[in-house]
């Protein structure tokens, strides 16, 4: 049984069928159509809704694509849609902001962008250009070419009234206490495919065991996209987002271990204070909508040569951990992917947290991320470098890259260059030629095998130009 | 009626939305809470069926066989559609022949249509349709311009326009260049993908709710492919979400099919086109290729132009005579060209037939002369901007009749540059670049002003005509209907506001109702951004002979001049007698005058002989300037615009916010085509490039920090056009040209300015690092 709050109803969801994304629920099952789909890829925006999740004694807000969420994991959440806002008092800040600032041509995206700028409002004391942008990044609008949404998404605070959410959030703390303490166990069965969503680890090994084809829904953001682009059926779901030791977070001394189910968005503050150049990363790294939900785990268990985190990962000597019921195992990352979306992952196994080091002292730490838009795109090439510089000589180089070839991989010719030489043009001009050697990337749309080749070795020189002392910008994101 | 309504007699001493007024979008409020319906979101009927499409696998072939059994016994399935099973017409070509409703037995681009099902949902249809087993011969496929140049294959014949000897000129100039550019295609990715709901009628008719730019055409071609009388269908838009030109012809093959299987079964069919195959299986902006050979004097002075001007058509005519000879009409721009030999090709090529989208092959017109102009400008060792406005047409000096024979009647660019080289501070951001670009090795900056004058009027003369519907009620309410369809650009608010300013009476008293074939016939397509020009004119003729009965009427009845009926804040005053809006037309219906008006309006003085290739094509000229400044890495390629200053020549503003909404959304459109909206095609002939995870449209970090947006103030369009606006629907799209512009000169700054840089478009960081490399390549310092 899954059991979530539609606004500030329960709802109960036992014979569905677990493919059945959110957005299809809402607009096919309950006839709420004022959520749209754009393009049931999680790219657009368009279907935004906003998940209300316990946290402590509050509930944290939270926009997300509702065309890639299984409903299964709406599962002890309040669902807010766009339905919700406007109440017999008149419109929503949000939505008078909107239609005050003309946030609206054609219209079609506006439910989307409301939802996200009702979500910002809720989690944002004051309206930043530079957060309304990063939160609502993952929402296109074809018409307006944006000026009035930002405007809007600033004006919704004049009035800073609180919202019909604050004044029932005691109500929805309850209700969904009293779902998360129920024991009975959440699953979905229906048109012969099932969802399950275990709590333990434990729990998930011996699940994984029974279902060895089961796929594993961590943020479900790739997963989803097999259902509503390739049509395909998948018989067993299995979500790890409410196994209590993929949640958690362990910092010691030397290392921050981030459970595989964590999100982007929970993590990201933790990570950027550690490596203060993640933070353009991850701001880039999807959208806010798919921060919300994806996870650290996904993406390296995803094990595409593009994903964001693993070259970070790699650069950094990870580890992960990998748990079965036969027990765990630590890995090296760089160990883990072996081939074109192959990974050292055994049947029955499952990535339970990742391992990252903290950062040391005299460590150059950066990761360039390079896209054809900034926001919301998937990289061209991605490339990280950490590297130790005592009295001007490299004395530990790691360099790893995304989008170079079938896996992610360090650069291991360019560190040999790098490895024991003096921090000067002429070792980068050797490193870079030697990062000509490393990798044989290949022509696709994003970008072609030139391009990657020599933008990858050019990012070598702008790691050595942002650390040459001349304190020049050599980066349009971060120019000012 | 035997009894009125109640309706009250308070003097409210203003009037809310007239004409000129800032007015929101008459479904704000609707668009904000999701209570905006869309064809998706109609209550359908009980039993509808929904349809799906099966797509070609090949970008050219003979069809040897297509096994649709395990479509038919699919979970869900209805029926299935053919070629065979079309009763009548089996050619959807808008114009000319050439758009098979379905694939008889040859293939012509990867993702055209086979078959069609329909199914109990829209997921059994959409998995149903992918399980035919399709044979193919593969034929060797045409996939670009040059291909299919080499080939002379064409959709249409090619058309010449020509002033003076430019062969004599060019050989007199003391400087000539030569060279070629690609322009890029765009996809529109309207929000709302292509959907259509046909309910089956008595006698055989068809109600069809579509998302369409161009109700009549729809209405005509599911009436053809049933084989019935155009009588006996209805097509009904009340919005779409979003068309740029892509639901102009692009919406009909959808209702058609739909409309096929709804008579075939005999119930209501749905469809809805997911994002990949919506972008897979129609049309786009054309992409072009332009060979130019130009001569100019020792200051930069144009002397002649020789211009191929090669568009990429996919597969068909659609639309593409007319949209190649726009760009022709466009490869002026504001600059008169004293000798021109501009020719058009329409070049076939084995992928999807493009079609309309904003500017409709002006702006490729538009950014091939600009190209020419900065590389001019690197010759001549001038800024562009000087380049530019030597170039304008003006009253001076015979400098004012187009290569098609126009005369340019209203000079607005001249001034309009100059002003807006004032406002955003050209010359003194000119010198801080030129300084910042010095002192950094990395990043370097740019900066354009480019100018846009763009025709108003549909090319194909009898397409600029329009109709209305008006009624006025018992209780003062008004309901409005006109041809042209609402997709956001505030149509329907701005023709509402003309309504109410005849009769000044508050905004909210006029109801506008979808456009409805039925309502309003023989309509022509929301285009050429002549909507409000037509339609606004046709429901001002409609609402003025109203008015003029009410008037006349009440003359007599009152004893008054016709001149002393005066309408003024929701109230008639007649001499001495004052009555609210609503009880005057009380009083007319009781003493039996109609209060139902249809409207009409041709646009006057256009003609064009395509013959001479001369003419005047254009009632008027909408301009406009932009001023933009990017700053690009020239490591990577990346780049960003940091501002934007844009003016824009609307006339006499109908609704200022809604014209400022359609400058902004239209310049970041057109940035998008030239920068980061990149098409993609496999060498298969497979558009690679389908989703928006892959073409990149702006995000909302692409506008530019600074974005100052200003309406040309005083400047009443000369030609007696609705309360003397301008069109602005497509006008704007072109100040994005300003963008690329300024990516150039930010590139050509790294060999001091001295040679202009080969940008290719889109300007992807790709092609921006790769213009970076091959100029300092040979840079001389």
């Amino acid at each position: 049984m899954v059991r979530f709050l539609l606004n500030n109803k329960e709802h109960t969801l036992v014979d569905i069928d677990p493919n059945t994304s959110v957005l299809d629920y809402l607009r096919e099952g309950l006839g709420r159509v004022g959520t749209k789909e754009g393009c049931a890829s999680g790219d657009c925006g368009a279907c935004t809704v906003v998940l209300g999740q316990l946290a402590g004694d509050d509930i944290q807000y939270s926009a997300i694509n509702s065309c890639i969420t299984p409903i299964g994991n709406l599962h002890g959440k309040q669902l807010i849609t766009v339905e919700d806002l406007k109440t017999d008092q008149g419109l929503h800040p949000a939505q008078q902001a909107m239609v005050d600032c003309h946030g609206s041509q054609c219209g079609f995206c506006t439910p989307g962008f409301v939802m996200s700028m009702f979500a910002y409002r809720k989690t944002n004391d004051t309206p930043e250009r530079e957060t309304i942008i990063e939160a609502l990044g993952g929402n296109l609008c074809r018409c307006t070419g944006y000026r009035p949404i930002i405007d809007a998404a600033v004006q919704m605070y004049d009035p800073a009234t609180e919202d019909q959410f604050s004044g029932t959030e005691g109500t929805t703390v309850k209700a969904l206490r009293s779902i998360s303490e129920s024991t009975t166990p959440v699953e979905l069965s229906g048109a012969g495919r099932h969802y399950y969503a275990p709590t333990s680890a434990a729990e998930l090994s011996a699940l994984l065991t029974a279902h060895p084809q089961a796929m594993l829904v961590a943020g479900g953001t790739d997963l989803s996209l097999e259902i509503t682009q390739f049509l395909r059926e998948i018989d067993t779901l299995i979500y790890t987002g409410r196994v209590e030791e993929l949640l958690q977070i362990h910092e010691t001394a030397d290392t921050i271990e981030i459970g595989a189910a964590v999100s982007y968005n929970d993590c990201k503050t933790l990570l950027c204070n550690e490596y203060p150049d993640l933070h353009e990363l991850i701001e880039r790294l999807g959208s806010r909508q798919i921060r919300n939900q994806g996870t650290l785990g996904g993406n390296v268990g995803n094990a595409s040569p593009i994903g964001d985190m693993p070259p970070v990962l790699i650069a950094l000597n990870a580890q992960l951990v990998l748990r079965s019921s036969a027990g765990s195992r630590t890995l090296p990352i760089q160990d883990y992917f072996l081939s074109y979306k192959v990974t050292a992952q055994q049947p029955g196994e499952f990535i339970q947290s990742i391992i990252v080091p903290r950062a040391k002292a005299d460590y150059t730490f950066r990761a360039y991320k390079v896209s054809k838009r900034l926001e919301d795109d998937i990289s061209a090439i991605l490339g990280v470098f950490h590297l130790k510089i005592d009295q001007g000589v490299v004395i530990d180089a790691s360099v790893a890259f995304g989008g170079m070839a079938e896996i992610p991989k360090h650069a291991e010719l360019c560190e040999q260059a790098l490895m024991n030489q003096p921090w000067n043009q002429a070792t980068i001009d050797q490193a870079m030629a030697a990062l000509g050697n490393d990798f044989t990337p290949i022509d696709d749309f994003r970008a072609s095998a030139t391009y990657r080749k020599q933008v990858s070795q050019n990012l070598l020189q702008r790691l050595f130009f942002e650390t040459d002392g001349s304190a020049q910008q050599v980066r349009v994101t971060q120019y000012a | 009626m035997r009894n009125l309504p109640d309706v009250s007699s308070s003097k409210p001493a203003s009037v809310n939305g007239v004409a000129g007024q800032d007015l929101r979008h008459e479904s704000a409020h609707k668009h904000v809470s999701g209570e905006a319906i869309y064809i998706d979101d109609m209550a359908a009927p009980a039993n509808t069926l929904h349809a799906y499409v099966g797509l070609s696998q090949i970008a050219r072939g003979k069809l040897l066989s297509m096994d649709l059994d395990k479509v038919r016994s699919a979970p869900g399935v209805v029926d299935v559609l053919t070629l065979d099973d079309v009763p009548g017409h089996k050619d959807i070509g808008p114009v000319f022949p050439g758009d098979p409703l379905m694939v008889d037995d040859q293939v012509e681009f990867w993702g055209q249509v086979l078959f069609a099902v329909a199914a109990t949902s829209y997921e059994a249809a959409r998995k149903a349709a992918r399980l035919a087993v399709v044979e193919y011969e593969a034929q060797a496929a045409d996939l670009t311009i040059e291909q299919g140049l080499e080939n002379n294959s064409f959709v249409r014949p090619s058309h010449t326009q020509k002033r003076g000897d430019t062969a004599t000129a060019l050989k007199s100039a003391a400087h000539t260049l030569s060279g070629e550019m690609q322009i890029g295609g765009q996809e529109q990715m309207y929000l709302e993908s292509q959907a259509s709901l046909c309910v089956p009628q008595e006698d055989g008719g068809m109600l069809v709710y579509t998302s369409t730019q161009n109700p009549s055409e729809g209405q005509k071609l599911v009436a053809e492919v049933l084989d019935i009388p155009l009588s006996l269908v209805t097509v009904d838009m009340r919005r779409m979400g979003g068309g740029f030109g892509g639901k102009e012809t692009n919406a009909n093959q959808w209702a058609c099919l739909a409309a096929l299987l709804a008579r075939k079964t005999g119930r209501a069919v749905k469809i809805r086109l997911a994002r990949a195959d919506d972008m897979s299986a129609t049309g786009k902006r054309h992409h072009f290729l332009a060979r130019y050979e130009v001569g100019f004097d020792e200051e930069g002075r144009l002397l002649a132009l020789d211009m191929d001007l090669s568009g990429g058509c996919g597969i068909s005519p659609d639309l593409s005579d007319a949209i190649v000879d726009r760009a022709m009409f466009h490869s002026d721009n504001a600059y008169f060209l004293p000798t021109a030999h501009i020719k058009g090709h329409r070049v076939k090529t084995n992928t999807v037939s493009n079609t309309a989208f904003r500017g409709f092959g002006g702006p490729q017109g538009m950014v091939a002369i600009e190209n020419i102009m900065d590389n001019i400008a690197r010759v001549v060792g001038r800024d562009p901007l000087e380049v530019r406005k030597l170039n304008f047409y003006t009253d001076e000096g015979d400098r004012n009749t187009t290569h098609y024979g126009q005369t340019i009647e209203q000079h607005i660019v001249e001034p309009l540059v100059a002003r807006l080289e004032q406002t955003s501070d050209y010359q003194q951001r000119r010198r801080e670049i030129t300084a910042f670009n010095r002192n950094n090795k990395v990043l370097k900056k740019g900066i354009a002003l480019t100018p846009v004058k763009f025709g108003i009027s549909f090319t194909v003369q009898h397409l600029n005509q329009a109709g209305a519907l008006i009624h006025i009620y018992t209780d003062g309410s008004i309901q409005l209907n006109h041809g042209g369809t609402e997709m956001g650009q505030g149509l329907f608010t701005k023709v509402a506001q003309i309504v109410a300013s005849e009769l000044q009476v508050d905004i909210n008293t006029v109801l506008c109702t979808s456009t409805r074939t039925d309502k309003v016939p023989n309509t022509s397509p929301t285009a050429a951004s002549s909507g409000t020009d037509l339609n606004g004119m046709a429901a001002r003729d409609a609402v003025c002979k109203i008015k003029q009965r009410m008037v006349a009427f009440a003359a007599g009845h009152f004893s008054v001049a016709e001149e002393d009926v005066q309408f003024a804040n929701n109230r008639v005053t007649c001499g001495d007698h004052d009555m609210s809006f609503a009880e005057f037309a009380q009083l007319t219906y009781m003493n039996r005058v109609s209060l139902s008006a249809t409207g009409y309006y041709r646009t006057p003085k256009i003609h064009y002989d395509r013959e001479s290739a001369s003419g005047r094509p254009f009632f008027y000229y909408a301009y406009g300037a932009a001023v933009s400044e990017v700053l690009i890495d020239t490591l990577t390629g990346e780049y960003k615009l940091t501002r934007a200053d844009l003016c824009q020549d609307v006339g006499q503003s109908i609704n200022p916010v809604i014209d400022i909404g359609q400058v902004e959304g239209a310049f970041i459109q057109g940035m998008g085509w030239l920068t980061t909206e990149e098409l993609v095609w496999g060498k298969d002939g497979r558009l690679q490039t389908v989703n928006p995870a892959s073409y990149k449209i702006p995000a909302i970090g692409d506008t530019p920090t600074e974005f100052n947006v200003e309406l040309l103030p005083d400047s009443p369009n000369v030609e007696a056009t609705i309360f003397h606006s301008k069109a602005v629907g497509e006008p704007p799209l072109m100040l994005g040209i300003s963008v690329w512009s300024a990516l150039r000169d930010a590139v050509a700054s790294l060999d001091d300015y001295r040679r202009s840089p080969s940008l290719d478009t889109p300007a992807t960081p790709e092609r921006v690092l790769k213009a970076c490399m091959e100029i300092r390549k040979g840079a001389t310092s």
